[in-house]
Order: C-alpha cells, then sequence, then structure tokens
C-alpha cells in the first residue's frame, strides 16, 4: 500500500448544488482517511471555498463550464485540486483580507480560509487553462485503508 | 439545515434568532432579505442572535459584512450575540472580532445600543 497514489476524482457541473456536493465528498474521503472531525470540517471548508471561487470567479457561473475536484491520497498527506475552466488568476493578485482597507469588502476572504485551514495552498494555470487551486493536509498519524471503491495507480 | 429565523421586538431592539446554515446561496439571501426588511420597517437596532448558527462560510461571512454596513448607512446599529465556537473562530482569524461588537448576554446586548 505504502508509495501507492489513490486518486478519486469527480467532475462538477457549474451549478450552486455543487459547491454543497463537493463539500460533502470531501467530509466522507477526510473521515475515511482518518482526519477527525475538526479536522474533516477545516477541509471541507477549504474545498468549498476553493468551488465557490471556481463557481463564481473561474466559470463565472456558466452552466456549461466544469469543475474538476481531484482527491490524491498520498502516503503521508492527502493533496486536493479543485480546476476551473476561467481565465485564470495568480494568487499574489488577491487583496490581502486583513488588511484596513478590505477589512468591510463583503467577498475575498476565501482563498485566506484555504491557507489558514490547510498545510499548503498553491494555485497555478495549467495549460489546458482555468485556475487550478491545489491544497495539501498532511494526515495526523498513519493513514488507515483506503476507503472502499478508491483506485490505485 | 436551512437557515430559519425569527424576530423578537424589545423595546427599540429587534432580536433575530436565526439557526442554520449562513452560506452561499439561499442562507446568505435570506439574511440580507432579512435585515432590508427590519430596516424598511425602520428597525435600526438589530441583534443577530447566532447560538443556532453551526456553520458558515465566507459567503456567509460577507453577508454579516453586508449587514453591517447597511445597518450603519441607516444610523442604526448591529450587533452579534451568542457566537458558536466555529463562527466565533472564523471571525477570530478573519479580523472581524474587532469589528463587531459581539455579545454573551443578551440583555446587555440590548441595553448597548447608543440610543
Amino acid at each position: 500500500m505504502r508509495g501507492l497514489t489513490q486518486r478519486i476524482e469527480v467532475t462538477l457541473e457549474t451549478l450552486l448544488e455543487s459547491v454543497d456536493l463537493a463539500e460533502d465528498i470531501t467530509l466522507r474521503v477526510a473521515k475515511a482517511v482518518g482526519f477527525d472531525e475538526e479536522q474533516g470540517y477545516r477541509i471541507g471548508m477549504s474545498v468549498r471555498e476553493a468551488v465557490i471561487n471556481a463557481y463564481t470567479y473561474g466559470n463565472l457561473q456558466i452552466r456549461e463550464r466544469h469543475i474538476f475536484l481531484l482527491f490524491e491520497l498520498l502516503p503521508a498527506e492527502m493533496v486536493i485540486r479543485v480546476r476551473d475552466q476561467g481565465a485564470g488568476f495568480h494568487l499574489e493578485d488577491v487583496p490581502n483580507p486583513l488588511a484596513e482597507e478590505n477589512l468591510l469588502k463583503t467577498s475575498g476572504r476565501g482563498l485566506f480560509l484555504i491557507r489558514a485551514f490547510m498545510d499548503e495552498l498553491l494555485v497555478t494555470i495549467p495549460k489546458s487553462g482555468g485556475a487550478e487551486v491545489t491544497m495539501t493536509k498532511r494526515y495526523p498519524r498513519a493513514r488507515p485503508p483506503a476507503p472502499a471503491g478508491a483506485s490505485e495507480v | 439545515m436551512n437557515l430559519q429565523a425569527t424576530n423578537r421586538d424589545i423595546g427599540s431592539a429587534t432580536v433575530v434568532d436565526i439557526s442554520g446554515r449562513i452560506t452561499l446561496g439561499e442562507g446568505s439571501a435570506m439574511l440580507r432579505s432579512l435585515v432590508r426588511q427590519l430596516l424598511d420597517h425602520g428597525r435600526k437596532h438589530i441583534v443577530l442572535n447566532l447560538a443556532d448558527v453551526n456553520y458558515i462560510d465566507s459567503s456567509g461571512i460577507g453577508e454579516l459584512v453586508s449587514s453591517f454596513t447597511a445597518v450603519k448607512k441607516e444610523g442604526g446599529e448591529l450587533k452579534l450575540l451568542h457566537l458558536t465556537k466555529k463562527v466565533h473562530d472564523l471571525l477570530l482569524i478573519t479580523k472581524l472580532f474587532t469589528v463587531f461588537d459581539v455579545h454573551t448576554d443578551e440583555e446587555k446586548a440590548i441595553t448597548s445600543f447608543s440610543s
């Protein structure tokens, strides 16, 4: 088992319902790989925020576009990627929501929450286009057996 | 669980007991509509009782901020009451805990309105 990566891929429609669905799936995966309820909440919230970004700013709520959710269960950590079909963006261009002038803004906190809740956050623009938000969370201890139905590559 | 809310008028203040999730979509929209309706009826001293709000996302946080500024713009005040640990922690890390007037006692929240 060690050394193998299990992958779970989900393609979501650009719908408001996909936000809840992505979070629900994430909570199940997080529980299955051994994260406790509090960590599951943080991971679920992070995926929720990444999918909200994809739905709102990436895919501009255009239903024909897709949101790609990928879980990679590595031996020591879980990597989650959320990719949209929008124009892409650079993390350094996102305003700091803690800056005095941004405190009362009604949006712009999603990526900040992901950074607070996950161990690593990376945003890239893959060759296929769009933005890909990559989030990493290290397992709290040795990972239990893979969830039923997970494929090994 | 969808957002549910009931209002209680106590003197010039309105306490809104909210339960459920304040998230992107219905939850945020309902909170926005609720606060706008109170303002339309001249209720400008608003306490949001969040004791039964077990989940809030960035959209929900944005809606709280939007409500706060909308009430302030009308010359009123919006206060938060009985935050759950999750909401408390989110307001702390987003530095909004210092922006909102947060209370743990309903009576004190009501008497704290300036006029």
